[in-house]
């Protein structure tokens, strides 16, 4: 935490032409044209897998590999279960991440098969706050175009997304309301939670 | 709405009538419109009765459409229902038009009123969709768009029954929309019966096509009425152009 509060000062202190000047090579600083590289790299993956020709079964593995890979499962994990992951040990924590990322690479790497027949096209990018925009649109068959924003960060050393936006829809505010009503049923048991969440998605 | 087409059909001057009644009215709900609670994540000060007409919204879903299991028989063919919600669109434009004159948006009126043109002609009365292959989409508004336009606040949250989630200002408009439609206006029986029929049968396509989004939001979620606000919502603020909060993942003190 201290070690972001310190980047973001900096990002805010010091204007980005004056810091690239200072440091020779920047360690690899996320910027906008990495964080349209990755989703660029996503759109094309996910596009090779519709046209590959595999069963839809298939389709459905490739698509969650697909998810883990260029998610940040653990931070979109984390932030959905909010202040209860305070109260739970190290152990607890890292078991409901492992199930949460079973649960919600098997939910949206579902929801990829919707494109099977269209196509996704990355159309811009931009920096807002302290993480990077990418903006795609979605043509799918017997549609009219639709926006998707894929928020891009590197907090955990790599550049990944952490949230989906399909016109206007947050994926992180729709898992939020989720894993919080989980975990309402279940009297606020993590443990339960974690086992349940393996079950689903 | 077949009732209202009927009227109208009938006696353009009750339509007319209607219109001026709809606006008296109009200035009268909007005043009375619920104010939020201040800090409340949600304007939604009826939400208990909105869960029960939620509740019984999904009982029917369950019903008609078969509550998420898989390889439920559709109740149309997808090819036929296809067919009638391009119909459905294409009658809703006219519609979309006036909104767009009443909102002043010269382009999107313009846009609308070419992919009409294209689809009532060379699309066949709309049964085929050229518009979209020449990259003419619709750009879909309504009345409730044109009173968030001229500054009408959005009301509390509401669940109604059949057509579900809307707000205090949308159903206001859904109701405006029935009578300004010039369709509504324009065509007489029985060719009002097959556009009321395209209505349903565009409405089936749409729950079909997305079948396993719907499924997924009514039947696997934890608490399915607080999704559907929350997606609703932000769905509509989106398209009404209102610009969303940003969520800061490095002011997210759970995401460690």
């Amino acid at each position: 935490m201290a070690s972001d509060l310190s980047r973001r000062t900096l990002i805010a202190a010091v204007p980005a032409g004056a810091l690239l000047s200072i440091l020779p090579v920047p360690a690899k600083a996320l910027n906008v044209d990495q964080a349209r590289k990755l989703v660029d790299a996503l759109v094309a993956e996910v596009n090779g897998v519709i046209n590959s020709g595999k069963s839809e079964a298939a389709m459905f593995k490739s698509f969650e590999a697909i998810f883990v890979r260029y998610a940040d499962v653990r931070y979109i994990a984390q932030s959905s279960l909010g202040p209860a992951g305070r109260q739970a040990s190290q152990a607890q924590v890292n078991a409901y991440v492992k199930a949460f990322q079973g649960y919600i690479s098997r939910k949206y790497g579902r929801r990829f098969r919707e494109f099977i027949g269209g196509k996704i096209e990355v159309t811009g990018a931009r920096p807002l706050k302290s993480f990077f925009e990418v903006v795609s649109v979605a043509y799918l068959k017997g549609q009219s175009p639709f926006e998707v924003r894929w928020h891009v960060f590197d907090k955990s050393g790599k550049d990944l997304f952490f949230n989906i936006i399909i016109e206007g829809v947050n994926m992180l505010a729709a898992e939020r309301t989720e894993i919080g009503a989980m975990l309402d049923k279940r009297k606020g048991d993590i443990g339960r939670l974690t086992s349940d969440l393996a079950k689903l998605g | 709405m077949i009732l209202t087409n009927l009227l109208f059909a009938t006696d353009p001057a009750r339509a007319i009538r209607w219109l001026v009644t709809a606006f008296v009215c109009l200035s009268a709900t909007l005043q009375g419109c619920t104010k939020p609670e201040p800090g409340a994540e949600f304007n939604d000060p009826f939400e208990a009765q909105n869960r029960l007409v939620h509740d019984e919204n999904v009982a029917l879903d369950r019903f008609v459409f078969g509550g998420g299991k898989p390889r439920k028989r559709p109740i149309l063919p997808q090819p036929v229902a296809e067919r009638m919600a391009n119909v459905a669109g294409n009658l809703g434009l006219p519609g979309a038009v006036v909104n767009n004159v009443l909102q002043l948006r010269p382009k999107p009126a313009l846009t609308n009123t070419l992919r009409f043109a294209i689809n009532s002609t060379v699309g066949i009365a709309g049964i085929f969709d050229p518009a979209s292959a020449m990259g003419i989409y619709e750009d879909d508004t309504d009345f409730g768009e044109t009173l968030h336009v001229w500054g009408a606040p959005e009301g509390a949250f509401l669940v109604v029954p059949l057509a579900g989630p809307t707000t205090e200002r949308d159903l206001l408009g859904s109701v405006v929309d029935i009578v300004i439609d010039p369709v509504n206006t324009l065509i007489s029986t029985p060719e009002s019966y097959y556009a009321t029929a395209a209505k349903v049968g565009g409405k089936i396509a749409d729950r079909q096509r997305f079948g396993d989004t719907v499924d997924s939001i009514l039947y696997e979620s934890a608490d399915s009425y607080a999704q559907m606000r929350l997606l609703y919502l932000q769905n509509r603020h989106f398209e009404l152009g209102i610009e969303a909060d940003v969520f800061d993942p490095y002011e997210d003190p759970y995401g460690q």
